[in-house]
């Protein structure tokens, strides 16, 4: 009982009154003049980000690794793809290849630098595919509610009960080839660049970018989801309603207004999709699918090292190591974000 | 209770149906054929083959008669690369060797996750927690085919403790199956930890404390109970990802399974045995998700299931 603070002490102490009416007790989080710095959600989570060290770690190295993976293939004097039959698979050394060679005497180190380009343009690229399908779908879907909303979701849920992994492999198996549609409209693109559009050189090229579309257009189903509920909780604030009240459309609404206030879920969900794409890219290519010579990625580059594996370990370490370290960092990078980012989520 | 049951095994079979029709629809859209292989056949021989085979009929009545011949005898067809045997022989000799591969797989990573995420929620915040979750992340971002072949390396190509691949006997079977476990232990520690977390927090296991049960107890018989609904919920579509995700242990260590065939029929457009594979894992993905369903009501009975 002797904890209660009598009545009289309360009035003894100073009245904060006028100058800090204060509804929301801000001494409580003892962090008031942050407040009266003026936050927002972004310094603060900024600030929390900070702090996560493996965070940083992990920013850092994926920095790090992108810029070796765009620089090292120009500036390197071994093409990725230049063989040297006379000198075979040698082991790395210091001096000269630094991850060793492989059969066809091509020296490792670029091919993983020009993989690293080839693995991570997918994890960017086919996100980035997902990231507008599955942003604007729940958008849709959470905003206009009603009947709209539940057969969208509906057509999700059915969705997420698919083997998709199966069909990924189905899809680039039999269209990533050159008689379909799709590679007619490849050339039909490639032709604004290139003078000779069906080089069958483009060939394995034209496979990545089926890769790329395949993947993305597979993987908006939890984005969208959370994009829904965010709309949906988001839809009956009164910004919402101020808006609609001036005449703004409701697809500028949407764009303009609802989802840059949902941006912050939507940026972790998009930091964890990067990862899972580049692992589903490796995967198909391990199995023979994605990524051919004399193009490489790193899922490609196991599965070639895997086969002398006895012989010439390093031919599967490197490779195997440096996509595990990527997804290790994007993982961490994105768990630090959701910490950050999305308050209620957070581990206390 | 069992309408419930009833009604979730039906709407199985409408999905079933859709899953069928695209990768029927799939299969017959690719573009060459499973006999213009690299060896020029014969015309008269091919003709023969798209005979015996009907792919001369129209295109909708080799779907109707592959779906009535589904229904009414469970039959997938005949396999077109391996001439004489059919693709429910095939499924029926390699399906029991994927699935004891997955299920010891999921087995081992429940018996590894599960502690794992217990220690991370009861020890929160403190070395043993960063430890375990930073292994679990680690478990996550390995993939498998590059975790298998450094263990191969390690323990079977220089230490020579385990055989490099085959399935025989119990010690052909560690390497692959925990190779296929690890990513799945991984994200069961963190499903266990975030829902242990949870349960913790809660009034009862306030009550539980207040009435001075030991924290052994309050854990093991009052906390584990609501804190693995998240990684129930996650055994169904973990076990279907584990079964996929096995195709290239399968291919690494060799195994006789399903996942094998899966890509073999695909690069070489067996289309009855693809069809048949991509069928028999959209259904069980469907029957492990129904399953969970179900146990989901045993566990928690505040779940309404009849929406």
């Amino acid at each position: 009982m002797s904890e209660e603070t009598p009545l009289p002490a309360v009035a003894a102490v100073p009245d904060p009154g006028p100058e800090h009416p204060a509804p929301e007790r801000p001494s409580v989080h003892g962090e008031h003049h942050e407040i009266e710095k003026g936050t927002s959600l972004w310094r603060d989570a900024w600030k929390r980000l900070k702090k996560n060290r493996v965070a940083v770690a992990s920013a850092i190295i994926l920095i790090v690794l992108v810029l070796v993976c765009i620089i090292h293939p120009e500036v390197t004097k071994y093409p990725y793809d230049q063989a040297n039959l006379k000198l075979g698979a040698t082991s790395p050394s210091w001096r000269d290849h630094w991850f060793g060679t492989d059969d066809y005497g091509r020296d490792l180190f670029s091919r993983v630098t020009f993989g690293g380009r080839v693995s991570l343009a997918v994890g960017v690229i086919a996100t980035f595919i997902s990231f507008t399908i599955g942003v604007s779908y729940g958008a849709i879907a959470g905003y206009f509610g009603g009947r709209i909303d539940g057969i969208m979701m509906r057509i999700v849920d059915v969705l997420y009960t698919l083997p998709l992994l199966v069909f990924e492999i189905l899809l680039t198996a039999f269209f990533a080839n050159k008689d379909t549609i799709f590679y007619e409209w490849f050339i039909a693109v490639l032709g604004i660049f290139k003078d000779d559009p069906t080089d069958p050189a483009f060939l394995p090229l034209f496979k990545i970018v089926f890769v790329f579309g395949a993947l993305g257009t597979m993987s908006w189903l939890t984005m969208a989801r959370i994009v829904r509920g965010q709309v949906i909780s988001l839809r009956g604030q009164l910004f919402v309603e101020a808006a609609q009240s001036v005449g703004v459309s409701d697809m500028r609404l949407i764009f303009r207004h609802l989802i840059p206030n949902a941006l912050g879920p939507i940026i972790v969900y998009t930091t964890l999709t990067i990862p899972e794409v580049m692992l589903t890219e490796a995967f198909l290519s391990f199995l023979g699918l994605g990524t051919e010579e004399p193009l490489s990625s790193w899922g490609q580059l196991v599965s070639n090292g895997v086969e002398s594996l006895d012989l010439n370990p390093w031919l599967t370490i490197f490779p195997g190591v440096m996509l595990a370290v990527t997804l290790f960092c994007f993982n961490f990078l994105g768990d630090g974000l959701r910490d950050a980012l999305d308050p209620r989520i957070r581990k206390d | 209770m069992l309408a419930f049951i009833l009604r979730r095994l039906l709407t199985i079979i409408p999905t079933l149906f859709l899953v069928a029709t695209l990768v029927f629809v799939l299969v017959r859209l690719a573009p060459g054929g499973p006999f213009d292989a690299e060896r020029e056949v014969p015309a008269e021989v091919k003709k023969a083959l798209d005979e015996k085979f009907h792919l001369n009929d129209p295109i909708t009545t080799q779907y109707k008669d592959w779906l009535v011949q589904l229904v009414t005898k469970g039959s997938l067809g005949p396999s077109m690369k391996y001439s004489n045997r059919t693709v429910e022989e095939i499924i029926g000799i390699t399906l029991p060797v994927s699935m004891e591969l997955g299920l010891w797989a999921m087995l081992v990573a429940l018996a590894i996750g599960v502690p794992l995420g217990i220690l991370g929620a009861v020890r929160q915040n403190t070395w043993k927690d960063s430890l375990a979750m930073a292994s679990a992340m680690l478990g996550i971002s390995i993939p498998r085919f590059v975790l298998a072949p450094l263990l191969v390396l390690v323990l079977s190509l220089k230490l020579y403790l385990l055989p490099v691949a085959r399935w025989e006997s119990w010690r052909h079977m560690v390497l692959p199956v925990f190779c296929a476990a690890l990513p799945m232990a991984a994200y069961i520690a963190r499903l266990a930890r975030a829902g242990m977390l949870e349960v913790i927090r809660s009034d009862f296991v306030r009550t539980a404390r207040a009435k001075g049960l030991s924290e052994r107890v309050i854990i093991l018989r009052h906390a584990l109970k609501g804190g693995m609904l998240p990684v129930v919920s996650f055994i169904g579509p973990g076990f279907a990802g584990l079964l996929v995700g096995s195709l290239v242990v399968e291919k690494i260590f060799d195994i006789p399974g399903m996942g094998r065939y899966l890509v073999e029929s695909v690069l070489n457009k067996d289309y009855y045995l693809t069809a048949g594979i991509a069928l028999v894992y959209g259904t069980l993905l469907m029957v492990s998700n129904t399953a969970v369903d179900i146990a989901y009501k045993f566990l928690d009975p505040r779940v309404e299931l009849d929406r």
